[in-house]
């Protein structure tokens, strides 16, 4: 009686890789939208003044503030992988089982991996004083 | 193909689906060049944030990802809306909410590009 398979129970079910990169894509894609907020916010400052500058850098440069905007660049860089799987699918390919759970993988474990890229390369080697 | 390619018989059937793809494919390059810069004027102040924004080939790069990525927000959040909200008010108010945001987020984003490269 115990031994037969059941249906799923939510508290055990792990949610396929597919389906949760599927899910952020959208997550991500929404969040990115009221994000663009934050690169108005930082760039009609940068238009007002140095005062008003200031008050974006003292976020940008406070530890919150940096972790809003590695999250945010993470985003950016999910939805973009994200969507890069779409073009693939688009051209009617990647859709095997096999192929599904890989681009799944690459898109997560790629956008940390290419987020963190980008800020070494941004911040340590172009960048400015730190 | 020739009836899928944009000419359906409502001639505008994949206008959506078509303009979703060549803004998607216009932000990659753009996205990355937007976060190198982004991350590049880290602790950099005013007066080389304005330098550095206001030179052409960074200027241009940021205008057209905002014009891109402003536009393919549009179309996105569209679809997030159709999907889910289903009071016919509701939702026709949320898509106009959904162009007004966007293109004021868009524009106010450009103008600061301009008037930074033009000192205005």
């Amino acid at each position: 009686m115990t031994e037969r398979p059941v249906s799923p129970h939510m508290q055990i079910y792990r949610w396929p890789l597919p389906m949760l990169m599927s899910i952020l894509h959208r997550i991500t894609g929404c969040a990115l939208y009221f994000g663009t907020l934050l690169m108005a916010w930082w760039l009609t400052a940068a238009g007002s003044g140095p005062k008003a500058y200031g008050k974006v850098a003292g976020f940008v440069d406070s530890y919150f503030g940096r972790l809003v905007l590695f999250g945010y660049t993470w985003a950016l860089i999910h939805h973009m992988l994200g969507g890069i799987r779409h073009l693939i699918w688009d051209a009617g390919r990647g859709f095997s089982q096999q192929e599904r759970e890989g681009l799944a993988l690459a898109t997560g474990v790629g956008s940390v991996i290419l987020t963190v890229l980008l800020w070494i390369v941004g911040f340590l080697l172009i960048g400015g004083t730190r | 193909m020739a009836r899928v390619r944009g000419l359906g018989s409502a001639r505008s059937g994949t206008e959506h689906f078509w303009r979703q793809r060549l803004t998607a494919v216009a932000n990659i390059p753009l996205t990355i060049a937007f976060v190198l810069i982004v991350v590049s004027l880290l602790g950099r102040n005013h007066a080389a944030a304005q330098q550095i924004l206001g030179s052409p080939l960074v200027a241009i790069v940021i205008l057209l990802f905002i014009g891109s990525v402003t536009y393919h927000m549009r179309i996105g959040m569209q679809v997030v809306i159709e999907d889910y909200v289903h009071g016919e008010i509701a939702r026709l108010s949320l898509l106009m909410l959904n162009t007004f945001f966007t293109v004021v987020v868009g524009l106010a984003a450009a103008y600061a590009i301009f008037k930074l490269s033009f000192g205005v």
